[in-house]
C-alpha cells in the first residue's frame, strides 16, 4: 500500500472519532445522541461562516488556528500507517513529531493570549502547564519504544507488536499512551470538553473568541491530534508489519475506533479530576515509562 | 522465567504504588497484593525435588501476609476512624521520582556487588532492594503512624524477597521466625496505634513534639 495511505484515511476519517466517542457517550447515558458525522457537518457549517473579531486582537488570532492545524498534519506526515513506513521518516524523527505538537499548542495558546481575555489567559496557561508535564512522558514513551526495537524512527518503532509473548514492560506503554491521549486531547479526566464554566475550563476556553474558518481548524487539528494519538495507542501493541496489508489496515482502523469507544467509556465512567490532581495523574504515567524504559535497557 | 519476571516487575509496580497513592485504604489494599505476589515467589524457586516446603513456605506467606496483615490494618483504620488521606512530607511526584531513583540505583548496584553467579535470577535484586528504599521512603516521608508500620512491612517485604533464593537451603525456618516477629510488630504497632490515637486525638507523628513532662 501507498506511503500516502494512512495520511489520507486520517484526514477523511479523523472527524469521525469525536462522532464515535460521543455516540457511546451518549449511549452509556442513555441518550440517542448527535449523529455520527455531526463533526463533519459542523466543520462545513463553520467554513462558510464569517466571524466577529475583537478590536484588541491582532493577526495572531487568525494565525494561531492555521499554524496550529499546519503542525499536526506535518506531525502526520511523520507517522507510519499499518504495515507501511511514513512518507517523512528519518533518525530522531520522533523528537521533530513530539515539537510539532508542541508547536501547534503554542499557535492555540498565543492566539488565545492575542484576545486580550483574561479567561482566556488562564487557559493558556493551564494548557502550557499540563502540557508540559505531559510532554516527558511522550518521550520516555518514544524511548522506551526505541530502546526495544533499536530504531531511532517512527517508521521503525512503531508496528512491530508485542515482542515476546507476554513482555510486560512493553504492555504500560499502551497504557501510558491512552493517559497521554485523554491528557493532550483534553478529555475526562483531565479537562472536560463539554464544559461551560469558563473557570474550570483548561482547553476550550482557549477558543472561545474563535468563530468561523478559525474554529473549524481548531476542531479539525483537534480530531486530526485525537486520530494521532490513537494510531500511536494502536501502533504500539499491533504487530502491523507481520500482518498481511487488508488484515492490518483493517485491524489498524479498527483499532483507532476501539480507543474511541475507550475514550467514550472513560469519559462516562470518571469524574472529572481536581486541577491539582492533573500532576499527579502525570507524574503516575512518567514514573511507569520510566520504570518501562529502565527494564528496556536493563534488559 | 518469563512468569517470574512479570511477577518481580508487577512487585516493582506495586512499590511504585505505594508512594503514588492518597488513601490509607488503597495502601493497606497494597499490602495485600503484595503479600500475595510475594507468595508466588518461593514457588517459582523450589527446586525440582522440594515442592512441598515450597508450598509450605508459600501458604505460609499468602496467609500472613496477603490476608493476615491487609486485614489487621483496615482493621485498625476503619477503628482508629482517622482522616483517610495519606498526608505527605514530601510530595507524591517527588516520592515516585525517589522510587524511580531507588530503582536505578538498585540495578546499577546489582552489576557493582560480587554476588556467587545464578545466586539472584534476573530482576530479583533490584525488585528486593527498591521494596526496602520504597519501605524506608514510606517511612520517612509520611506524616502518619500507620504509613510507617506500612512502610516498615514494605521493607520487610524486600528483604523476605532478597532471602527467598536461599530457602531452598534449609533457611525456611529462619523466614518464618522473621515471619513471626513482623507478625508481633504489626499487633504491637496495632495496639500502639490505638494508644497514640487516643493520646494525641491523631497519628500524626508530628505531633510528639508537642510533649510535655
Amino acid at each position: 500500500m501507498h506511503t500516502l495511505a494512512h495520511l489520507l484515511l486520517a484526514l477523511l476519517l479523523a472527524p469521525l472519532v469525536p462522532g464515535v466517542i460521543n455516540r457511546v457517550k451518549a449511549r452509556m447515558a442513555g441518550r440517542t445522541g448527535r449523529p455520527l458525522l455531526q463533526t463533519y457537518y459542523d466543520l462545513a457549517k463553520l467554513l462558510h461562516k464569517g466571524s466577529v473579531i475583537s478590536q484588541t486582537s491582532g493577526w495572531v488570532l487568525g494565525a494561531g488556528p492555521a499554524v496550529s492545524l499546519a503542525a499536526i498534519l506535518c506531525a502526520l506526515l511523520l507517522l507510519p500507517g499499518a504495515g507501511t513506513d511514513a512518507p517523512v521518516r528519518f533518525a530522531g524523527d520522533f523528537m521533530l513529531m513530539a515539537y510539532l505538537l508542541g508547536l501547534s499548542r503554542l499557535g492555540l495558546v498565543l492566539s488565545a493570549l492575542d484576545t486580550g481575555s483574561s479567561f482566556e489567559g488562564m487557559g493558556a496557561s493551564r494548557e502550557a502547564a499540563f502540557s508540559a508535564l505531559a510532554e516527558p512522558v511522550l518521550f520516555l514513551c518514544f524511548l522506551s519504544l526505541s530502546a526495544d526495537t533499536g530504531s531511532f524512527s517512527l517508521s521503525g518503532m512503531l508496528g512491530a507488536g508485542l515482542a515476546g509473548a507476554v513482555d510486560t514492560q512493553r504492555l504500560f506503554l499502551p497504557v501510558i499512551l491512552f493517559v497521554l491521549l485523554l491528557a493532550e486531547n483534553s478529555r475526562i479526566p483531565v479537562d472536560d470538553p463539554n464544559t461551560h464554566l469558563e473557570l474550570t475550563m483548561i482547553h476550550e476556553v482557549m477558543v472561545l473568541d474563535h468563530a468561523g474558518p478559525d474554529m473549524a481548524h481548531i476542531v479539525y487539528g483537534a480530531s486530526l491530534k485525537l486520530w494521532l494519538f490513537a494510531a500511536l495507542t494502536v501502533l504500539s501493541v499491533l504487530p502491523a508489519r507481520d500482518m498481511a496489508a487488508p488484515a492490518a489496515w483493517a485491524a489498524f482502523v479498527g483499532g483507532v475506533f476501539l480507543v474511541a469507544v475507550a475514550v467514550g467509556v472513560t469519559e462516562s465512567i470518571m469524574a472529572r479530576l481536581r486541577m491539582e490532581r492533573v500532576p499527579r495523574l502525570l507524574g503516575g504515567a512518567g514514573a511507569l515509562a520510566a520504570l518501562s524504559l529502565v527494564l528496556m535497557v536493563w534488559r | 522465567m518469563e512468569l517470574f519476571s512479570s511477577v518481580m516487575v508487577a512487585l516493582i509496580c506495586v512499590n511504585l504504588g505505594y508512594l503514588a497513592v492518597t488513601r490509607l485504604r488503597s495502601l493497606a489494599r497494597l499490602t495485600a497484593v503484595q503479600g500475595v505476589l510475594l507468595s508466588l515467589a518461593p514457588l517459582l524457586f523450589a527446586a525440582p525435588g522440594d515442592h512441598g516446603h515450597a508450598l509450605f513456605l508459600s501458604l505460609g506467606v499468602l496467609a500472613i501476609k496477603g490476608i493476615g496483615f491487609p486485614w489487621l490494618l483496615a482493621r485498625t483504620l476503619s477503628r482508629l476512624e482517622v482522616n483517610p488521606v495519606v498526608e505527605p512530607y514530601l510530595g507524591y511526584n517527588l516520592s515516585l521520582l525517589a522510587g524511580v531513583s531507588g530503582l536505578l540505583f538498585s540495578l546499577w548496584l546489582e552489576t557493582r556487588l560480587p554476588f556467587p553467579p545464578g545466586l539472584f535470577p534476573p530482576l530479583l535484586f533490584p525488585a528486593a532492594l527498591t521494596s526496602i528504599f520504597t519501605g524506608l521512603t514510606l517511612v520517612v516521608a509520611r506524616q502518619k503512624a500507620v504509613t510507617q508500620v506500612i512502610g516498615y512491612l514494605a521493607a520487610e517485604n524486600g528483604i523476605f524477597l532478597l532471602g527467598t533464593p536461599l530457602s531452598g537451603q534449609g533457611s525456611v525456618w529462619l523466614e518464618l521466625s522473621v515471619l513471626l516477629d513482623v507478625f508481633v510488630a504489626v499487633f504491637v504497632m496495632g495496639i500502639a496505634l490505638h494508644h497514640i490515637s487516643k493520646t494525641f486525638e491523631s497519628i500524626d507523628v508530628g505531633r510528639f513534639c508537642t510533649l510535655r513532662d
